[in-house]
C-alpha cells in the first residue's frame, strides 16, 4: 500500500507544486497593487500573513472595467474567435464530408493528410501566411496577374488576416470530430429520406447535418477555446488594430510590467473560458453517455 | 466501389490545397536566391549555409532539443503514473481535485499557464533557464500524456493483470510484464505528442526562459516579427521535413504492427 500512496502522491504533488499554486499566485497578485519593486507588486510573501490579506483589494478589477481598452479586447476577442469557428466549420465541413465519402482504402490516407500539418511547428504555419498575405506577396502578386485588381490588397496585419490564420492552423480540429461522426453516419438513412420523396439536398440538411450535430459541436469548441486566449497568430498576422485578450495580457506584463493588471486580465480570461469549457464536457458526457 | 462526386472531389481538393500549399511555398521560397522573400530569383541554397553559420539558432536548437527530451521522458513517467492512479487508483482523498487538475491545462490559454509559473518561479527564487522550461514543459505535456496513456488503459481486459497476480506475480511484476507491454504504444505516442509540444512551445518558454538559455521557438518568433526572411524559411523547410519523415514512419510502423497482431490473432485462432 506504500507504493499506491507514493503512485499517487508523486504526479498529485507535482500538479498542486505547479499547477495549482502558480494559479493561486495568479489570484494573488492580481489582488495586489503595482510597485516599483522586484517583484513590482506588494504585498510580497515576506509582508507576513497578516499584510498579506487585508492589504488585498480589487483594484485592478475596478481598473479593468473602467478602461475601455480592456472591455474593447475581451469583446473584440469574443468577435474574433466566434467569426473564425464559424468560418473553420465551413471550410472544414465540406472536406470532412468528402472525407467521410471517399473509398475505404484512401481514408487512412487522407486521414494522415488531416493530421500532419498538426504536429509541424503551429509557429512556422502561421509564419509561412506571412509571405503569401503581405502587400507584395505571392497572394497579390496572383490577383495583380489575373488582372483582378490594380493596386495590392492590405491583408497581412489585419483582422482578415487574422481569421485567415486561426482558420488554417485549427482546421484539423474542426474536421476530425465532424468526420468521427460522418463515419458512422448509416448512408441508408439518406437512401430512405430520397425514397421518401426528400431531394439530395433536402436529405442532406435534414439527416445528415442533425446526425453530425455531435461533431460540429465538438469541432467548434475545440477551435473556439483556444482561438479566444490566442496570441501567435494575433501578434504576427493581425495589425495594431487586432485587440485580443491574449496580447494585451502579453503587452501588460512583459511591456508595461504590470503584473497585478497582466494577472487581473488573466483572472478574468479564464472566467469567460469556464462557460464554453463547461459546455463542452457536458456535450462530451452526454454523448459518452448516448453510446453505452 | 463507390464513385465520388465531383463535388467531394472538389472540396477535398481544395481542402488539401489549403492545408498544403502554404507550406509548399515556403519550402520553395527556402531555395530562393534572392533575399526578398517574395521575388523568385532563381535556385540556391545559400540560405541553408547562412542558418548552420549562426550560432545563435544552433545554440538554441540546442537547448529547445535538450529541454524537449528531458521534459518529455519525465512528462511520459508522470502522465502514465497518474493515468493509471486515475483508471485502476479507485477512490482516493482529493481525486476529483486531481482528474480537475489533468484535464485544466489541457484548455488554459497557454498566456495563462506561462504567466502563472513565471510568476511561481519568480516567487520561490528560481532563476530562469534550462530547468525552469523543464518543469513548465513536463506539467503541461504530462497532462497530455496522461490523456493518451489512460484512453488505453480505459480499453484494455484487467483480468489480465488479475491472472497475473492470481499467479503469484507482485503488483510491480504485473505492471511491468503484463500493463506496460500491452500500453506501450500509447505511452510512445504520448512521448512524441509530449516531444512535439516541447518543440513547439513559443508561448510557455517565453515566460520561462531567461536571458542565459533560449530556444528555437523564442528565435524564431523575434526574427519573424521584422518580417519574412530566407533564413527561416530554411530553418522551417527543415523542420517541417523532419515531422513528415517521423509520422510518416510511424505510421508505417504501427501499420505493420497492426497487420503482425491480426496475424497472430489468426494464428491463435487457428491453433485453439
Amino acid at each position: 500500500m506504500m507504493r499506491r500512496a507514493a503512485l499517487i502522491a508523486v504526479p498529485y504533488l507535482w500538479l498542486l507544486v505547479l499547477f495549482l499554486a502558480p494559479f493561486l499566485i495568479v489570484l494573488k497578485i492580481s489582488l495586489s497593487d503595482a510597485a516599483l519593486a522586484i517583484p513590482p507588486y506588494t504585498p510580497t510573501l515576506k509582508d507576513g500573513i497578516g499584510a498579506l490579506i487585508s492589504e488585498l483589494d480589487f483594484e485592478n478589477f475596478v481598473f479593468l472595467t473602467e478602461d475601455d481598452l480592456y472591455w474593447k479586447a475581451y469583446l473584440s476577442s469574443l468577435r474574433i474567435a466566434l467569426i473564425s469557428t464559424f468560418l473553420t466549420l465551413l471550410v472544414g465541413y465540406p472536406i470532412a464530408y468528402g472525407m467521410a465519402k471517399a473509398p475505404e482504402e484512401w481514408r487512412p490516407t487522407l486521414m494522415m493528410l488531416v493530421i500532419l500539418p498538426f504536429w509541424t511547428s503551429f509557429l512556422i504555419r502561421v509564419y509561412s501566411w506571412m509571405g503569401i498575405l503581405s502587400n507584395e506577396g505571392l497572394l497579390n502578386q496572383l490577383l495583380t496577374w489575373l488582372g483582378l485588381i490594380n493596386e495590392p490588397l492590405t491583408i497581412l496585419n489585419t483582422n482578415t488576416a487574422v481569421y485567415i490564420g486561426i482558420v488554417y492552423t485549427y482546421l484539423p480540429f474542426m474536421i476530425l470530430p465532424i468526420y468521427a461522426a460522418l463515419d458512422r453516419l448509416d448512408s441508408s438513412l439518406n437512401e430512405a429520406a430520397e425514397d421518401l420523396g426528400c431531394s439530395k439536398m433536402q436529405a442532406f440538411w435534414l439527416v445528415t447535418i442533425p446526425l453530425s450535430k455531435n461533431g460540429i459541436i465538438a469541432g467548434s469548441f475545440l477551435v473556439f477555446i483556444p482561438a479566444l486566449g490566442e496570441f501567435v497568430i494575433p501578434s504576427l498576422l493581425g495589425g495594431s488594430g487586432t485587440l485580443m485578450i491574449g496580447k494585451v495580457l502579453w503587452e501588460e506584463f512583459f511591456n508595461n510590467r504590470d503584473w497585478p493588471v497582466a494577472s487581473a486580465v488573466a483572472v478574468i480570461l479564464l472566467l469567460i473560458l469556464v462557460i464554453p469549457i463547461v459546455l463542452f464536457q457536458r456535450n462530451q458526457q452526454k454523448q459518452q453517455e448516448a453510446e453505452q | 466501389m463507390r464513385r465520388l462526386s465531383w463535388f467531394n472531389v472538389t472540396s477535398l481538393t481544395l481542402g488539401f490545397a489549403f492545408l498544403y500549399l502554404p507550406m509548399i511555398v515556403l519550402i520553395v521560397y527556402s531555395f530562393n536566391a534572392s533575399k526578398l522573400v517574395t521575388v523568385w530569383a532563381g535556385f540556391s541554397t545559400k540560405w541553408y549555409g547562412e542558418l548552420f553559420r549562426n550560432e545563435a539558432f544552433l545554440d538554441a536548437a540546442w537547448v529547445t532539443i535538450k529541454v524537449a527530451v528531458i521534459s518529455s521522458t519525465f512528462a511520459t513517467v508522470l502522465g502514465t503514473m497518474a493515468a493509471y492512479v486515475l483508471v485502476r487508483g479507485g477512490r482516493f482523498l482529493g481525486r476529483t481535485l486531481f482528474s480537475g487538475m489533468i484535464y485544466a491545462p489541457l484548455v488554459m490559454p497557454e498566456v495563462i499557464t506561462g504567466l502563472s509559473l513565471l510568476l511561481l518561479f519568480i516567487g520561490i527564487g528560481l532563476d530562469r533557464g534550462v530547468l525552469t522550461i523543464v518543469l513548465a514543459h513536463t506539467t503541461f505535456s504530462m497532462c497530455y500524456v496522461s490523456v493518451v496513456v489512460s484512453s488505453r488503459l480505459v480499453t484494455f481486459d484487467r483480468s489480465l493483470e488479475e491472472a497475473a497476480l492470481d499467479l503469484g506475480a507482485s503488483p510491480w511484476e504485473s505492471f511491468r510484464l503484463v500493463t506496460l507491454p500491452i500500453i506501450a504504444p500509447a505511452v510512445i505516442s504520448g512521448w512524441l505528442l509530449a516531444f512535439t509540444l516541447s518543440l513547439d512551445d513559443l508561448v510557455i518558454a517565453s515566460f520561462t526562459a531567461g536571458p542565459s538559455a533560449t530556444t528555437l521557438p523564442i528565435k524564431i518568433f523575434s526574427a519573424v516579427r521584422l518580417g519574412v526572411s530566407p533564413e527561416i524559411n530554411a530553418l522551417s523547410t527543415i523542420m517541417i521535413l523532419i515531422v513528415t519523415v517521423g509520422v510518416i514512419s510511424a505510421s508505417l510502423v504501427s501499420k505493420q504492427n497492426a497487420v503482425r497482431a491480426q496475424k497472430d490473432a489468426r494464428a491463435a485462432e487457428r491453433t485453439a
